[in-house]
């Protein structure tokens, strides 16, 4: 976008609105399956360009070392999740599930999704912020919600007040948050501006910010999905469309995330304040160990991949919440991995569900000899998610143990009792999904495979090789984290 | 400021806790709607009350849409709603009114306990003003975890939300007051439109995990 008027951080928001607008208003699927798919691959650009171009930090809006992260990791999970979408809603089609009226809709829901995340990801104001994280709540309601089955009525309504709650609380939070810094900065949009509040956050009144804190980590936490405030995650990965499926997991949780870390940097910036990080570390490890245990009841493909991802949430906050340079570093690589690996397994899932006709576990089988493409994906992924070498989330699920092992012997040993106990669920389910005798249809299928490699690609470069450009990049988020 | 100032404020605010304990104890939908509606009246009045005294003409916007919005038309939909579905009958609770009660009151003195140490120091007017809000959020949770239906905690987050609006209201001078009331207006407007589409009876009986995988999460 050189030599355009439109600065790259109010692309990466206007390039998806004006989309969401168009897609409004555009019949006809083709186009709009393509339209999307060419406004998500002009965020990326606009992403992208935020590396090489960081703007000057203004009253709404600002990007730094920390979210420029967040944002790229967002468009491309959002362009390459487009790719796929546009295969996988032209079969949703054919077999009557979705009319075109409601994918005129869920267009224009998909790219206003992508703004509200955007934003969330780009806003100084931590009221902004707030606004955006409901806004991306909102539309992926809309989207659970619509393949107007019981179940996804039922899922989406579940998602719908679960998430109001949350977010209630969240606001809760972000008001006490003010209140804090009012007699500080004073009145006024100032005293809501992160990057004014982190500079003297020291002077607030600490109990005031304790408990904001505490507001904002169940609010956001809910929206994040961490046990015990997860209830609503699985039914709406396992009840929507697989492509929001793969955003949910892949994105929508990292920017509650991020939400939640911006406020973290606060509290740790003022040293009179409780230590964020033993919260998290508990939220963390019950969500893990929890989730992990869950995976062996699951009968439902995409349940039990929601719930591996409550798993690695849980192993995210853990390692924010040990915090220090090691720690963060591996929290952050770990979120990317989690969000390609993730989304590939969903992207594979969507497909195999679709030649399937089901989700049930039960009546998949054999997908190796009926189906070697999607089912050596499938087997890749999950290995990769299990945390198997030489994939990406090895390394940073390695990195997050051994740096644990270093500070708190005991806290690393129930991680790596959680993290084994998810990879034998894992092991055994894929075993049974991908080899043995093939069960169910076998038709052919029309996948399209380049985002699952995309993603498997890059999760397998970064297990092998990281770039010391990306090390230092890394490290210095971490840094700034605390 | 006089002190009548703060009177009035408080008075405002402690009308809207005792008007949440005043919804707790009801037993048909019908006269929960109207509860609502007066709550959302008296908050109206009390973020009128805050514009006049910190000379903040905009929250009269944000008290305007209370007025309109939350105190005329979500009643008046909830109520159609009543009649479509036919469940003007008794509300079940998963406790007995007495015990809700009890924990209401557990409620409002734990929101106490916290936040007055907490905010020692800020402004008077809007430190107990963000006390009794805790304390409405909280009856707000309370309401919608003991009903077992959709109408009443849909009601019961109403409640909630009036009571982060007369937090936002209070803290003085907070910027996006209004933004974030439009913002919330909408979610109410859609949770409402939710009801009305998905003709959602019973909801949410319970946020086990494991009874719900049991009834559906694992289908068919």
């Amino acid at each position: 976008m050189i030599g355009t008027p439109v600065s790259p951080e109010a692309a990466v928001l206007l390039v998806p609105l004006v989309a969401a607008g168009l897609l409004a208003l555009l019949p006809g699927y083709r186009l709009s399956a393509r339209i999307n798919v060419v406004a998500s691959a002009l965020s990326l650009l606009a992403a992208v360009q935020l590396l090489f171009h960081r703007p000057e930090a203004g009253p709404l809006l600002f990007v730094d070392d920390l979210n420029v992260v967040f944002i790229l990791l967002n468009t491309l999970v959002g362009f390459t999740t487009s790719v796929f979408s546009a295969s996988y809603i032209g079969h949703e089609l054919e077999i009557g599930r979705l009319t075109r009226g409601y994918l005129r809709f869920y267009h224009a829901m998909y790219q206003l999704m992508m703004f509200g995340m955007n934003l969330a990801l780009v806003a100084n104001n931590i009221g902004l912020i707030w606004v955006a994280v409901e806004l991306a709540t909102l539309t992926t309601v809309l989207m659970v919600g619509i393949y107007r089955t019981h179940e996804a009525l039922e899922a989406a309504w579940k998602y719908f007040i679960l998430g109001s709650v949350g977010i209630a609380l969240a606001l809760f939070g972000t008001i006490l948050v003010y209140l804090a810094a009012h007699p500080v900065i004073g009145e006024g949009a100032d005293a809501m501006v992160w990057t004014i509040l982190i500079g003297r956050a020291a002077e607030f009144d600490p109990a005031l910010l304790n408990l904001a804190f505490v507001f904002l980590l169940l609010g956001y936490g809910t929206k994040v999905g961490l046990a015990p405030l997860h209830a609503w995650l699985p039914d709406a990965h396992a009840e929507g469309p697989t492509p929001i499926s793969a955003v949910l997991s892949g994105l929508l949780l990292n920017v509650a995330l991020y939400a939640l870390l911006r406020f973290k940097m606060l509290l740790a910036a003022h040293p009179g304040a409780i230590a964020p990080g033993p919260l998290m570390v508990m939220l963390g490890l019950v969500s893990l160990v929890f989730a992990a245990f869950m995976l062996y009841r699951r009968r439902d493909i995409k349940r039990m991949f929601a719930y591996s991802s409550i798993e690695h949430m849980g192993i995210i906050v853990f390692a924010f919440g040990m915090a220090g340079p090691l720690g963060n570093f591996a929290g952050l690589l770990h979120m990317t991995m989690h969000s390609l690996t993730k989304s590939a397994i969903f992207f594979t899932v969507g497909h195999i569900a679709q030649v399937k006709g089901t989700q049930r576990m039960a009546e998949i089988r054999g997908l190796t000899e009926t189906h070697p493409v999607l089912g050596w994906s499938l087997v890749a992924g999950v290995a990769a998610i299990a945390g198997l070498p030489p994939f990406g989330v090895f390394m940073s699920e390695f990195l997050v143990v051994s740096s644990t092992f270093a500070r708190e012997p005991l806290l690393a040993l129930v991680l790596v009792f959680g993290v084994l106990i998810g990879f034998g669920a894992l092991l055994l389910r894929v075993t049974s999904l991908a080899f043995g005798e093939p069960v169910g249809r076998t038709g052919p299928v029309q996948a399209s495979t380049l985002p699952i490699f995309a993603h498997l690609a890059l999760v397998l470069v970064a297990g092998l090789y990281l770039p010391p450009g990306l090390v230092a990049w890394f490290q210095n988020v971490a840094r700034l984290l605390g | 400021m006089p002190k009548l100032y703060f009177d009035i404020a408080h008075t405002l605010a402690g009308s809207l806790v005792l008007l949440s304990f005043v919804m707790l104890y009801q037993r048909r939908l019908g006269a929960l709607v109207n509860v609502l509606a007066l709550h959302a009246v008296v908050l109206a009045l009390s973020v009128a009350w805050q514009a006049h005294i910190q000379g903040l003409p905009h929250l009269y916007i944000t008290a305007a849409i209370a007025l309109v919005f939350k105190a005329i038309v979500v009643p008046m939909a909830l109520r159609r709603m009543i009649v479509m579905l036919g469940i003007h009958r008794e509300i079940e609770t998963v406790t007995g009114i007495g015990l809700s009660m009890l924990a209401g009151i557990g409620l409002v003195a734990l929101s106490m306990a916290v936040m007055l140490p907490a905010t020692a120091g800020v402004d008077p007017v809007a430190r107990e003003d963000i006390a009794l809000a805790l304390s409405v959020v909280l009856i707000g949770l309370l309401l919608m975890v003991t009903r077992r239906n959709a109408v009443s905690q849909v009601v019961g987050f109403l409640s909630l939300e009036n009571g982060i609006v007369l937090a936002a209201t209070g803290a003085q001078g907070m910027p996006l007051v209004v933004e974030i009331s439009v913002a919330f207006s909408i979610l109410i407007a859609l949770i409402v439109i939710g009801i009305f589409l998905f003709r959602i009876r019973e909801r949410f009986d319970t946020v086990d995990v494991q009874a719900l995988d049991r009834f559906r999460g694992e289908r068919r």
